[in-house]
């Protein structure tokens, strides 16, 4: 089934000039409209507001902002006694720390104890660069996925941030949204449809090409994901791109489809390869649709410093990767 | 809060002492769980239900009514048994503790019933949860805000940094209606508290970060009531009380012994009660007030 219908997506998409933006940034945009639309909705920040870009919603609206000094253990909790309050609050710092240092705070106060706080995990992954790897969470989106109740969202750019930041605002639970640091390829328009666990396709190739690998990829490197499909295009090889913006609940309708097109997945994530989406789409496939993958990710190892682009090229994320990665399953089938 | 008179007094410290005969009661029945804490808490919950808290046991939902966000989870038998005495269920339903498919959870979970302002059991949390609470209800209500949020922490439990985050907040917003209880029973589970990890000078550490402290004696209460009043009056400062309490209170065998920190009766050290005395001894010197009477019925 050739030429899937698309949803609006950037047109300079494949263009050496398309624009960028911190997806980080989405958050901010996202967080002051879903401040201005619900009175309810607080922020909490652990001495980083700019680099969450939270000022946005501490400007406007100060007396709603609380200030936690370098203490994301108490933030967790902070943001659970205010939800039983009926607040809505977005607490954010490095995901490194957020939900890296007070996870069982998240368990415990926000989850088991089911009140509606939203967790935002900003410099995610490799690419926060020559930080090193001290700050280079690639462990985050499997902690919060293991928490039952946990909605776990990785956006793909600016734009779906601030598309995931308004839906969870909106969304009664607990919800995790981790956010990468650098300027990113705007992959999606305003005019993309968002809704928390469905995804979507973001690729489909040229007519006559038949479909024979999946990539399933989210966030950041969504737009190599995109690069990667094209390319192989130019080879003769039909690969179909779908976004996972919601890491769980899985979308795992979408992707037994996809699995039983193609008969070859290949994942892609700028995370650990054990416990992230790799791991959600294999638990998904294995017990309905078994069906051969290639992990792209990190392979049970820690970062180091240097630049964005030559860490996700150093730790097998770049778009050769990824080819490479369609090439040997494809090859396999 | 009516005026605490002689009769009332006594009303509560008989009250306080059925809290501590279904304390005993429900750890036999569920054969494991704490009892020096409870115990030495019974007081302090006691007052607390019976005169300070503004609350409905049959309204648990009523959106003016004070908060008690118990910090240290693992006490939860006093917990449950002052609810039940106030109302909130049946006194019966206490023998279900820690039972499958009981609302009285090993530690308390919020969901599964009316009336509890959190889930607890890991240490450390709830002072972070009473002052997001207080937070959110200055931004409703303003710093003019009469209720109350009430945090109940063991002194263990301040061995935990997330605690001293949860200080400095609070002290730095000048959090005027919390007010926090730390059952000052000097005993965790390896041992004393300063031998373990010292807490002292637990008064300054506590002024230190900007809160108005008060120390009393758990078990008077007058005083408990008085430093309530005290903490409520103080404007511009969350206010700490610090309760020294004696762990096991109201039964010889268990009084200041850390050993029955994590032990029901009938688990208990045995060298001074055997175990399988444990328990009845236990109920028998709470219903016979140490042998002032003869039993509960006379």
């Amino acid at each position: 089934m050739n030429n899937m219908k698309l949803p609006p997506l950037n047109p300079k998409l494949f263009d050496a000039d398309v624009e960028q933006a911190p997806i980080r940034k989405g958050f901010g945009e996202g967080l002051l409209q879903a401040g201005e639309e619900n009175h309810q909705v607080v922020a909490l920040c652990a001495d980083l507001t700019e680099s969450t870009q939270m000022h946005l919603f501490r400007n406007k609206f100060p007396e709603r902002f609380v200030q936690m000094g370098i203490g994301e253990q108490s933030m967790a909790s902070v943001a659970s006694g205010m939800a039983a309050l009926g607040k809505v609050p977005f607490f954010s710092s490095y995901a490194m720390f957020s939900p890296g240092r007070n996870w069982e705070q998240i368990r415990t106060t926000i989850a088991y104890n089911n009140v509606n706080a939203k967790i935002i995990g900003s410099h995610a992954g490799i690419s926060v660069g020559p930080d090193g790897g001290t700050h280079q969470p690639l462990e985050d989106m499997g902690l919060m996925r293991m928490i039952p109740r946990m909605v776990v969202i990785s956006p793909c750019d600016s734009i779906e941030a601030r598309k995931a930041t308004l839906a969870a605002a909106k969304y009664e639970g607990p919800v995790y949204i981790r956010l990468a640091r650098e300027a990113t390829p705007i992959v999606t328009t305003d005019e993309t449809p968002f809704e928390i666990g469905v995804a979507q396709t973001f690729f489909e190739p040229k007519e006559g090409l038949g479909v024979t690998v999946g990539i399933v990829a989210t966030g950041s490197l969504m737009h190599n994901a995109l690069l990667a499909a094209k390319k192989l295009e130019g080879q003769g090889v039909g690969v179909r791109v779908l976004n996972i913006a919601t890491i769980k609940p899985l979308d795992v309708d979408a992707i037994i489809a996809l699995a039983k097109e193609t008969g070859a997945i290949v994942s892609v994530e700028e995370h650990q390869i054990h416990g992230g989406m790799g791991s959600a789409i294999a638990e998904a496939l294995s017990t309905s649709f078994p069906t051969k993958q290639v992990f792209v990710g990190v392979k049970d190892e820690f970062g180091q410093s240097g630049t964005p682009s030559e860490l996700v090229e150093h730790y097998g994320m770049g778009v050769n990767s990824i080819v490479e990665a369609c090439l040997q399953i494809h090859t396999q089938a | 809060m009516e005026h605490l008179h002689d009769e009332k007094i006594k009303a509560l410290e008989l009250r306080a002492n059925d809290v501590r005969q279904t304390i005993i009661e429900m750890l036999i029945e569920a054969g494991s769980g704490h009892t020096a804490g409870p115990l030495g808490m019974a007081d302090i919950f006691t007052l607390l239900y019976f005169h300070a808290l503004r609350h409905d046991p049959l309204n648990p939902d009523w959106p003016d009514r004070d908060r008690l966000i118990l910090s240290n989870g693992h006490i939860c038998p006093v917990l449950y048994a002052t609810m039940a005495h106030a109302g909130y269920f049946p006194v019966e339903e206490c023998k279900t503790l820690r039972k499958f498919g009981s609302r009285l959870q090993g530690h308390p979970h919020r969901e599964w019933l009316p009336g509890l302002e959190t889930s607890s059991g890991p240490l450390g949390s709830g002072l972070s949860q009473a002052v997001g609470m207080a937070l959110a209800d200055r931004i409703d209500r303003g710093r003019q805000s009469n209720r109350f949020y009430y945090c109940l922490l063991g002194d263990g439990e301040l061995n935990c940094g997330q605690i001293w985050e949860a200080a400095m907040l609070a002290g730095k917003e000048k959090i005027h209606n919390l007010i926090g209880i730390i059952d000052r029973n000097n005993i965790q589970i390896d041992g004393f508290t300063e031998d373990i990890m010292p807490l002292e000078s637990l008064k300054d550490k506590w002024e230190s970060f900007g809160w108005h402290v008060q120390e009393i004696d758990g078990h008077n209460m007058e005083a408990i009531s008085n430093a309530i009043n005290d903490a409520k009056a103080i404007f511009n400062k969350p206010s700490m009380i610090i309760a020294h309490t004696i762990p096991g209170k109201g039964v010889d065998f268990t009084e200041r012994r850390f050993e029955w920190h994590g032990n029901p009766p009938g688990k208990g050290p045995g060298d001074v009660v055997t175990k399988d005395q444990q328990g009845i001894v236990a109920l028998n010197e709470l219903r016979t007030l140490r042998g002032l009477i003869k039993s509960e019925h006379e």
